[in-house]
């Protein structure tokens, strides 16, 4: 699993003290390159705390964290520039598509090449490529206010995957989409998590998706037990 | 790299014009009083630099003519003329008079002149329209800042004047048009007094028994005759002659004639140090308040355009940017908004400076200054949003 993600024994403990709280207790889970796995669990049960670990913006507590093939956390980060990584390995997908209010759909695409230092020519270029594949590039100019919410959720979708990381990570991407569109999202995540050989966890609530995954891992109480189901494909 | 603070001042341009618009109309007073200041320094300096002089004879004890009253004997200037060194000197006078003609009611510098021979210190040094002063009386040459034309009539006191000349930049030190006239009647001008004034002192002085003694006949009218002129004038203006230094010839009068002496450099020490020194003053603590009320608004601005955008700065962290990227960005904003306010500025100074009333001096090292500071300022400004925006958690762009 060269390109995977690999999650042992995570712990994450917020305070310390009798106020101290456990939210994360030994999570496990394993997530191959081109695979889409669900994470579902209630409100409290450690799946934004998994979420934010994994995307490397709060430190575990102990445990051990493997990206890409690059151990990134044991016991301590292994990574100086946590930026860096989460630009050039992570993808994000939120719940609400967040694009930069100022910059043109093409622009939020290509920013992340830009800001890793490639040019604006090739980073647009390799932005287009993707828009095209995501059947949003007749919107390359506009601006995220003048697109629908589908449209929006396949611009943040093409943002996430511009960079071609290895693990991209989403956070009820289907949450303001009807059925059709919420479908179709993932059907673009399932593709692309294929064509690029990228390891994707989405977070969801959201019962009308749950039949596409293969695999789900449900949370409870700050503990992963993982969910295989035969004919849960697309 | 594309330049996000352009961006995002080109997607919200109208709230960054409107911004600026109010900044560069703030930065456009700012610039004025800046002016006002220099106006003041720069009409002392026309002063000086109109009236021909190298040498300024007054009073002593006083601070001549400009700031304090002065009065020597105006026939000082025969013996001065006589000194070594000294090329022209010249009699001169100043009274501050409210004159009305037609609807104009104009507050003026009335100078006395020698009118006797042209070119000496103290007259206008050229003219825009009409002609000098010629005859001995009842002739004016007007700066045209008064608003008087060729052939109006002017009352000073009790005669009427008629306007045969206009001057250019000839203004008092506290930015009042100058009007010219003859040296005998500004002389008898300066010391006028009404019919009722003059018959009390004849009746008083005849009242007086020394002035009645029957052993001296023709005291009384000699003493009335006496108190009918005016042998006083405010200061004697002296052109020192090639190849002298102003000080070798003033030096002489001091010791000589019992009279102070100023140079050119001590009579603009004078004007610019001591007359409008409060003035001055009051225009810096204006200019500090606003450049303080210009910081506020630059703050406030960026500071509020930020937080508006915490989420984007989230996801922008979130996904790899880096500080100094992120407090580029908004430092690149306030300047943005700076350069807007100055251009504005600038432009609006410049419309409105030749409305006021008083003159102001816009110069180009000032607009530089303002420049270097508008920019210092809206860095500053910056800062206080700066530390919001690191602030930002990247978590806050995943819910939860």
């Amino acid at each position: 699993m060269a390109r995977g993600i690999i999650i042992e024994d995570l712990h994450k403990q917020y305070g310390v003290g009798d106020t101290a709280v456990e939210a994360l207790k030994g999570v496990n889970m394993q997530v191959g390159p081109g695979e889409v796995v669900g994470l579902v669990g209630p409100s409290g049960s450690g799946k934004s705390t998994l979420l934010k670990c994994l995307g490397a913006v709060i430190e575990p507590t102990s445990g051990r964290m493997i990206l890409g093939g690059e151990t990134i956390y044991d016991q301590k980060w292994n990574i100086k520039d946590l930026g860096a990584l989460r630009r050039d390995s992570i993808g994000f997908v939120f719940q609400a598509p967040y694009l930069i209010p100022f910059l043109d759909v093409i622009d939020n695409v290509a920013l992340i090449l830009m800001l890793a230092g490639h040019s604006n020519d090739a980073s647009r270029k390799r932005a287009m490529d993707l828009l095209e594949a995501l059947d949003v590039a007749h919107r390359a100019k506009a601006m995220p206010s003048q697109l629908s919410g589908g449209e929006q959720q396949r611009v943040a979708i093409a943002r996430a995957l511009v960079s071609h990381p290895p693990v991209i990570l989403a956070d009820e991407p289907t949450a303001p989409l009807d059925s059709e569109r919420a479908l179709a999202v993932m059907k673009i995540l399932n593709e692309m998590a294929k064509e690029y050989e990228t390891a994707i966890i989405v977070v969801t609530h959201d019962e009308k998706i749950m039949p596409t995954f293969k695999r789900i891992y449900h949370i409870r109480d700050g503990k992963t037990i993982e969910e295989a189901g035969e004919g849960r494909a697309i | 790299m594309i330049s996000l603070a352009g961006r995002d001042i080109a997607h919200s341009w109208g709230k960054f014009v409107f911004t600026g618009i109010g900044l560069g109309l703030l930065i456009g007073v700012t610039m004025t009083m800046a002016g006002v200041y220099r106006g003041m320094v720069d009409d002392a300096k026309v002063l000086l630099d109109n009236s021909g002089a190298d040498l300024w004879v007054v009073q002593q004890g006083t601070l001549g003519p400009y700031a304090e009253a002065s009065s020597i004997y105006d026939d000082e200037y025969r013996g001065i003329l006589g000194m070594a060194g000294v090329d022209a000197a010249a009699n001169v006078t100043y009274l501050t008079s409210q004159i009305s003609q037609g609807d104009l009611d104009v507050r003026v510098m009335v100078a006395g002149i020698v009118t006797t021979e042209q070119g000496l210190p103290g007259q206008p040094r050229f003219l825009v329209a009409g002609r000098h002063i010629t005859r001995g009386h009842y002739e004016a040459v007007a700066d045209v800042k008064a608003g008087f034309q060729i052939g109006d009539r002017v009352k000073i006191r009790r005669n009427q004047y008629t306007v045969v000349g206009l001057t250019k930049r000839m203004v008092s030190s506290s930015g009042d048009p100058m009007l010219f006239i003859p040296l005998k009647d500004a002389q008898e001008a300066q010391f006028l007094k009404d019919n009722d004034a003059i018959l009390n002192q004849r009746r008083r002085t005849a009242a007086n028994p020394a002035f009645n003694n029957p052993a001296v006949p023709g005291l009384l009218d000699a003493v009335l005759a006496s108190q009918s002129v005016n042998p006083f004038v405010n200061a004697v203006l002296v052109r020192v002659k090639p190849g002298f230094t102003p000080e070798q010839v003033a030096e002489p009068i001091r010791k000589w004639k019992r009279l102070q002496v100023y140079t050119r450099a001590q009579m603009e020490s004078i004007l610019i140090e001591k007359l409008i020194k409060t003035a001055a003053r009051q225009i810096a603590m204006f200019l500090v308040i606003l450049a303080i009320v210009s910081a506020a608004i630059v703050a406030f601005i960026i500071y509020t355009l930020t937080i508006g955008k915490i989420r984007e700065i989230a996801v922008l962290k979130l996904i790899g940017t880096k500080n100094r990227t992120i407090a580029a960005m908004i430092i690149q904003q306030a300047i943005g908004l700076g350069l807007i306010g100055f251009v504005i500025g600038k432009i609006a100074a410049t419309f409105w400076a030749p409305v006021f009333p008083k003159y102001i001096l816009l110069e180009p090292s000032d607009a530089v200054i303002g420049f270097v500071l508008i920019m210092v300022i809206c860095v500053l400004a910056s800062l206080i949003a700066i530390r919001a925006a690191l602030k930002v958690d990247p978590a806050e762009a995943i819910g939860g």
